[in-house]
């Protein structure tokens, strides 16, 4: 299958500590891969890198073939690649629809479109019955559903999910899980997402790639991966897997 | 136009940039630990020019001499505003909290015109004429003793911030609120007791500045502007940067009012400002932010 | 786009709406000439608080030298009529065009250097006071002793010209408060409304989401401050006369926001309901001492301050939010984006 991110040598520093070294993965279209590791091994920088936030030092990124390094957010946004962000930001002061609208307004120009796929998300994500709640009352597991709304309202080709399930329950987490593995299915979303929750990982990953200390040092099918030395040494203290 | 013209505006304004520079420094430590902008900082300082104009009046006391007390009253008053005011909503918005010291600024400036009125005050000691004269520098007495004042009083607030305890404390605070609230450090108070500091320190500068120039109630809002650009241009939260930045807006103040129209002076403040900004907008001084 | 001027406005706000408009236009009818005064300083503040409140409210710049673009759009129209003879309604048109391309540069500048939050409110104060003494020293516009525009026969109202009597000037002020308030209702509702609101809310999020911050920000400092410019050509074919050091001065500045922040940052009706607030009360307070003899400057000034102080500390979003939750004309939103 096509790639459709393709990572090759990236790399950022921050005042000399060496974030990310010489990355290299490449995530297939149509995929879901898990992207893992101990804290501090460099995931949430490599999204910010893909995602633009930050530029990176060396490397290159691609997007369907073309380069997207050094691009800005929105540029990336527009795309095709949507991001969750670790800790949440809604827009408080706004309803859930509306949260929602300003995602679906990157792929139509008119408030009245944006809000008809708006309202499907919304109940797609089971958001229905909050849609005029303020988001900053929301709690927690309807801060990460929003999250996830907005997102795909962008109607990205990727998604970028970064500790989504951190913070939910079990049930909630099922719930997600089985969300994702929808819309994996039905639009062929591809999906690269960080987890902690290896019950999450393990359910929806095809692939998955371990970082530690900013390089790469497994990937593959879930089973290999969670069998391999290298990896189990480094996560020795760590949730058991 | 002889280079003694030159040099003796040159050292008359770098000398008049040390009392900026005090200003400026109280300015700076506020925003440096507390992370308030004192909107009211040059109100504060008329409020120190006009009490020592009142002192001096009335007992014919120098305001150099009043200086303790004059600071002393602006400590309490920094220190009640920040307890009173400003602590209580430390979770608002930025442009909030900034807005309340814009609130305070107005009824500070205007309470000063409705008890002292428009006209220009000013304070007349015995040695207002008198000069010192080195060579072909020719420098007014007035200026001399005012930027003498000013440099001690930066020298004893560096050292207290260096060597105290207390000013340990406060810089602990600037530089790590959590990690200082986490080792029991009554934060909140030693806000109180920084912006109080800073007052005492604008009010400090109040006494130099009354020996310079007139007071009126509008010098209060030039002052704080003043103030900002001097602080912006030397580098937020550095000390030794206020001091270098007044003196230097009190330089190319003086030279611009030497080569130009005086009343155009401050345009050239207003021009540096706006190249720091762009250019190096951790000013000269200034960490940069990373 | 049919229904969209009342589109999100519940019926009780439509009527009692409707209610005011027709009472604002029958106004001048049965007001004394005093009154109409009054109401045009209520209308003008709104008028120009509502065009500040777009950047503050609506995409959170703050802007504190918001008199650059009153003076600029007043000082450009008078120029053109007082030396060229230009009709004020050709010249609003240069008046726009200077104030959109200095909040242009302002807004570029701030944005491309990455100048936000303070230091942004501080680089605004720079630029009006770098434009007041520019003007002082600027002879073609009279400078620091004044530009003045030849005063009028107030009997007769010359519309072209713009020289009359205020109860022109007030129907004038009346219908581009109520033609600003129309407008921004619809912008809210635009695309632009609702990322201006998401950059104020969270601009990381915002852009994740596919907002382009610079653009999106230029606009609305470029929209604000020709919007304010109109503002300012009013102000000078009013007052007929222009003074850099009060045209162009801070307080100038803070003035006009006072009535956005005390009626309510971000809300339509904050600014109109904040002029109204301030206005009527400082000129009863005016009369108050009037009557008590006490004829002293300043007391005016530590009132707006006392307002300012109160409402910042206890009604950080202004009176309008609480007061149209009290005449219940909020639909069933919490903080939603219609008649906050």
């Amino acid at each position: 299958m096509a790639a459709l991110l393709n990572i090759k040598g990236l790399s950022k520093s921050f005042s000399g500590l060496k974030a990310v070294q010489e990355v290299s993965f490449e995530v297939p279209a149509g995929e879901i891969v898990g992207l893992i590791g101990p804290n501090g091994a460099g995931k949430t920088t490599c999204f910010n890198l893909i995602a633009g936030v930050y530029r990176p030092d060396a490397g290159e990124i691609r997007l369907a073939g073309s380069r997207i390094d050094g691009w800005r957010p929105d540029q990336i946004c527009r795309a095709g690649i949507g991001r969750t962000f670790q800790l949440v930001k809604p827009f408080a002061g706004l309803t859930v629809m509306e949260n929602v609208i300003v995602g679906a307004l990157n792929q139509v120009g008119s408030v009245r479109a944006a809000q008809g796929i708006s309202e499907h998300l919304i109940e797609q994500l089971g958001l229905a019955g909050k849609r005029h709640a303020a988001a900053g009352s929301l709690t927690l597991p309807d801060r990460k559903r929003l999250e996830v709304a907005r997102a795909l309202a962008t109607a990205p080709r990727m998604l970028l999910l970064d500790e989504v399930m951190a913070g939910l329950r079990p049930t909630e987490t099922d719930r997600m899980v089985a969300l994702f593995r929808d819309l994996n299915a039905s639009l062929g979303l591809t999906i690269l997402m960080i987890e902690h929750v290896m019950r999450a990982v393990m359910a929806l990953s095809r692939r998955i790639i371990v970082l530690h200390h900013g390089q790469v040092i497994a990937a593959g099918a879930p089973d290999e991966v969670t069998r391999n030395p290298a990896v189990l040494e480094c996560y020795l203290g760590e949730e058991a897997l | 136009m002889p280079a003694s013209i030159f040099l003796n505006v040159a050292a008359s304004g770098v000398l008049t940039g040390l009392v900026y520079g005090l200003m400026a420094l109280g300015l700076s430590v506020i925003f440096g630990v507390v992370r308030v902008v004192n909107f009211a900082h040059g109100e504060m300082m008329t409020i120190a020019m006009y009490m020592a104009v009142v002192l001096f009046s009335a007992y014919h006391l120098d305001p150099l001499l009043m200086l303790l007390p004059i600071a002393g009253v602006l400590f309490a008053l920094g220190y009640v505003m920040q307890a009173g005011l400003i602590n209580p909503f430390i979770n608002r918005p930025e442009h909030s909290q900034f807005m309340l010291l814009v609130a305070v600024a107005m009824i500070m400036v205007n309470a000063l015109l409705l008890i002292f009125g428009p006209d220009a005050r000013s304070v007349q000691t015995a040695y207002a004429y008198d000069s010192f004269q080195a060579g072909p520098l020719i420098v007014d007495a007035a200026k001399v003793y005012a930027a003498l004042a000013a440099a001690a009083v930066a020298a004893g607030l560096f050292a207290f911030f260096r060597y105290s305890l207390l000013g340990k404390a406060i810089r602990a605070c600037a530089d790590n609120y959590q990690g200082a609230l986490v080792v029991g450090l009554d934060v909140r108070r030693l806000y109180a007791l920084t912006f109080g500091l800073g007052a005492a320190c604008v009010g400090a500068a109040g006494c130099m500045m009354v020996l310079l120039v007139d007071v009126t109630p509008p010098l209060g809002p030039s002052s704080t502007l003043l103030a900002f650009v001097i602080v912006i241009i030397g580098g937020l939260g550095s000390m030794p940067g206020a001091l270098l930045g007044g003196m230097l807006i009190g330089l190319t103040e003086a030279l611009a009012g030497l080569l130009f129209t005086p009343s155009a002076k401050s345009m050239f403040a207003f021009g540096m400002l706006v190249i720091v900004l762009l250019f190096r907008p951790q000013g000269i001084l200034g960490k940069s932010a990373s | 786009m049919s229904g969209h001027w009342f589109d999100g406005v519940s019926p009780r706000a439509a009527k009692l709406l409707t209610l005011l408009c027709v009472a604002l236009v029958l106004f001048p009818l049965i007001a004394s000439d005093y009154l109409i005064t009054v109401l045009i300083l209520i209308l003008y503040f709104a008028y120009v608080g509502q065009a500040w409140n777009l950047m503050m409210g609506f995409a959170g710049q703050l802007s504190l030298g918001h008199a650059l673009y009153v003076g600029l759009g007043a000082y450009a129209a008078a120029a053109l009529y007082v030396h060229f003879g230009v009709s004020p309604w050709i010249g609003l048109w240069a008046a726009m065009a200077i104030a959109a391309v200095a909040g242009g540069v302002i807004g570029f500048l701030a944005l491309r250097f990455g100048v936000a939050g303070v230091y942004f409110a501080i680089l605004t104060i720079a630029f009006a006071e770098f434009a007041r003494l520019a003007f002082d020293h600027w002879p073609w516009v009279g400078g620091s002793a004044g530009f003045f525009l030849p005063v009028a026969n107030y009997a007769s109202n010359d519309l072209i010209n713009l020289r009359g009597s205020p109860t022109m000037f007030y129907y004038l002020l009346l219908a581009m408060t109520a033609a600003a308030l129309v407008s921004c209702h619809a912008l809210l509702r635009s695309r632009a409304g609702y990322y201006w609101l998401a950059i104020r809310e969270s601009p990381e999020a915002a852009q994740a989401l596919g907002v382009d911050l610079f653009r999106y920000k230029m606009y609305v400092v470029v929209l604000s401050a020709a919007m304010t410019s109109l503002g300012g050509v009013i102000f000078a074919f009013y007052y007929n006369n222009l003074f850099p050091e009060q045209v162009f001065h801070i307080s100038r500045s803070i003035e006009l926001i006072l009535a956005p922040i005390i009626g309510g940052i971000g809300t339509l009706f904050g600014p109109i309901i904040g002029a109204f607030l301030l206005t009527t009360l400082a000129e009863g307070l005016g009369e108050l001492m009037r009557l008590l003899g006490i004829d002293v400057p300043g007391v005016k000034q530590v009132f707006y301050g006392l307002c300012l102080l109160v409402v910042v500390m206890f009604l950080p979003d202004g009176v309008w939010p609480p007061l149209a939750r009290r005449l219940k004309l909020e639909q069933q939103r919490s903080q939603g984006l219609a008649e906050r």
